[in-house]
């Protein structure tokens, strides 16, 4: 078992809690801004300072000046291509399933079947509450071999593993218009359900669907734990398994290229998301 | 669910009228089943992607693999092998602790100060950064911290400069403690996100009618801020622990899978290594797993209850 030493985690805590000290002891409010300064601080320096390591450590030359060669040298570098090529497939599999399957369910328990949110809740929570870990074990236990020798497996759980994150955008989604209105209004001029959904509530919930669809690419190019232990070369388990043939730099590049690239998605979600919420207070401001 | 049931069962009750019934009839009955038609793709999925590798890790670890129920698998958690299974428990329960409290603790203040920095370009920055952030699990991760706490890491070089040694105070990026200072990269963040609502339910007449009552600052939280908070506080260290718990993917690559937790040793089963007469352990870890997430959670939901009384 390895000691439970005092790594820097402690450091940081001691500082910060000195820093809280003088607020709680109730002196005048000039003091809290003092505080505020130091905990904001060294969070930053927390979460700057490995992107700023990752970031030079990749863009480090072989005499330590400056020099884009691990990026250049990523594309070329062995298995990486099969690795990315893979990743795209699972990846565009995942998002097709995904949608197709959520969007009309989240539809209809929305609109016909509002009892049934509850339950909707608490299902697609589930596959946070139960690891990856724990259900790549039940899968490979139970399911039958042609299913495990095809990589569509890892889409078809990664569909699963992607809910919360797709049902719950959908939900904020359906939730911030007035479906209710809609369907009734395209029903009484003559549309059918395909039509209504195609047409009317679909476009209307364009921003739930772009953020689900890029959480679930997200999630697809970060996953590990299952397709290294389905022995799928993905883009993850490429850059880990990298590490032992050479170059480190290569592989600390394609890691900051993932998470630069993830960061990027992310934002994007967080955007898309705040735009919507935007447009429903307006919404909800006018009516 | 129950639904679903009612309106199968519904198909039953309506089969015998079909026989002497116009089209019609199926027509309704048709109507009166749609709701099961509609949800049942969703139902179905879910239980082959998660009620089926859930029932088999069940299944197998009170399966011996002869055959026939056993509690031969938990019996080897519990004592084989030197107890290095029981280890890896308690090692996870550790690290989850661990990385669930010290965040937990740092969260609310960070979240604290942005949320009265009365800054709107602060607390946007905050919530993008933190959503983005709590998402950054994986390997990704790994590498980062090694660039910066490896051996040739750059903080590693910058605190030798200033005369502190890594080593030397018992630091090292692959061990335990590494495990831990890497989980709180998105652990933080995920406390900020699910703390700064609580914090905004934080009434300002409640401050203002405590000072106008003579308290201190220290009184204010000792008898009405952290009482509030507390559910929330435990609420989200609760979410803290159950994710570094189980987490997978940073431990495994960042300690080549050298580290005694129990999602490392699930994996070390399904890549074969495995003692002859023990390939089911590791479905009895997993389903160890389960059990202390699943008490996890229901504290976790216990404590929601309690949180939203005074939080609307």
């Amino acid at each position: 078992m390895a000691p439970l030493s005092s790594g820097s985690v402690f450091d940081v805590a001691q500082v910060e809690d000195e820093a809280i000290a003088p607020y709680s002891s109730g002196r005048p409010r000039r003091r809290v801004r003092w505080w505020r300064g130091v905990v904001l601080l060294l969070a930053g320096a927390y979460f700057l300072i490995p992107l700023y390591a990752g970031l030079k450590f990749s863009l480090q030359g072989v005499n330590g000046g400056f020099s884009f060669l691990a990026f250049q040298k990523l594309p070329s570098a062995p298995g990486f291509s099969a690795a990315l090529t893979l990743s795209l497939k699972l990846a565009v599999a995942t998002m097709v399933v995904s949608t197709l399957l959520m969007v009309p369910t989240a539809i209809y328990v929305h609109v016909r079947l509002p009892r049934l949110r509850r339950m909707m809740d608490v299902v697609t929570i589930l596959p946070i509450v139960i690891p990856p870990i724990v259900l790549i074990v039940g899968v490979l236990g139970a399911f039958p071999e042609w299913a495990k020798a095809s990589p569509y497996l890892l889409s078809f759980m990664y569909v699963i593993l992607a809910m919360p994150f797709v049902y719950r955008s959908l939900d904020a989604g359906l939730g911030a218009i007035d479906l209710k209105t809609l369907t009734e209004a395209s029903r009484s001029l003559g549309g059918n359900w395909f039509k209504t959904i195609w047409r009317v509530v679909l476009p209307n919930i364009r921003p739930a669907l772009l953020s689900a669809t890029v959480l679930t690419l997200a999630l697809v190019f970060g996953e590990y734990t299952m397709a290294s232990l389905d022995l799928w070369t993905t883009i993850p388990v490429w850059i880990t398994q990298f590490q032992v043939s050479s170059d480190g730099h290569i592989q600390v590049a394609a890691s900051m290229l993932g998470l630069v690239g993830t960061w990027i998605l992310l934002v994007l979600v967080v955007s898309l998301d705040r735009s919507q919420s935007r447009r429903s207070r307006r919404r909800q401001g006018a009516s | 669910m129950s639904r679903r049931e009612a309106a199968l069962s519904s198909r039953g009750a309506a089969a015998p009228r079909d026989e002497r019934a116009a089209p019609s009839r199926w027509r309704r009955a048709l109507r009166r089943l749609e709701p099961a038609l509609a949800v049942s793709p969703f139902l179905v999925y879910t239980f082959l992607g998660l009620g089926i590798p859930s029932l088999a890790v069940i299944y197998y670890a009170f399966h011996g693999e002869t055959g026939g129920w056993s509690t031969a698998n938990i019996a080897i958690i519990w004592h084989g092998d030197q107890g290095i299974f029981r280890t890896g428990f308690v090692n996870s329960i550790k690290l989850g602790l661990l990385s669930s409290i010290i965040p937990g603790v740092l969260g609310v203040f960070i979240a604290y100060a942005i949320q009265t920095s009365k800054s709107p370009f602060l607390q946007r920055l905050t919530s993008t950064a933190s959503g983005v952030l709590a998402n950054f699990g994986g390997i990704n991760l790994t590498f980062m911290f090694i660039a910066t706490l490896g051996s040739t890491g750059i903080l590693t070089a910058w605190l030798h400069a200033i005369g502190i040694n890594l080593a030397t105070i018992g630091f090292n990026l692959y061990t335990f403690s590494g495990v831990a200072v890497v989980y709180m990269y998105f652990q933080l963040p995920l406390m900020v996100l699910v703390i700064t609502p609580a914090l905004g339910g934080l009434r300002a007449s409640w401050r203002e009618a405590a000072e106008n009552l003579g308290a201190s600052a220290w009184s204010y939280w000792r008898h009405v801020g952290i009482p509030v908070l507390l559910p929330s506080i435990l609420g989200g260290m609760l979410l803290l622990f159950g994710s570094a718990f189980a987490a997978y993917a940073t431990a495994e690559s960042l300690t080549l899978g050298l580290i005694a937790l129990s999602p490392i040793q699930i994996g070390n089963f399904l890549n074969g290594n495995v003692i002859a007469g023990e390939t089911h352990v590791g479905y009895a870890i997993a389903f160890g797993m389960l059990v202390i997430l699943a008490v996890t959670m229901t504290l976790y939901s216990l404590v929601r209850k309690r949180a939203s009384r005074w939080l609307r």
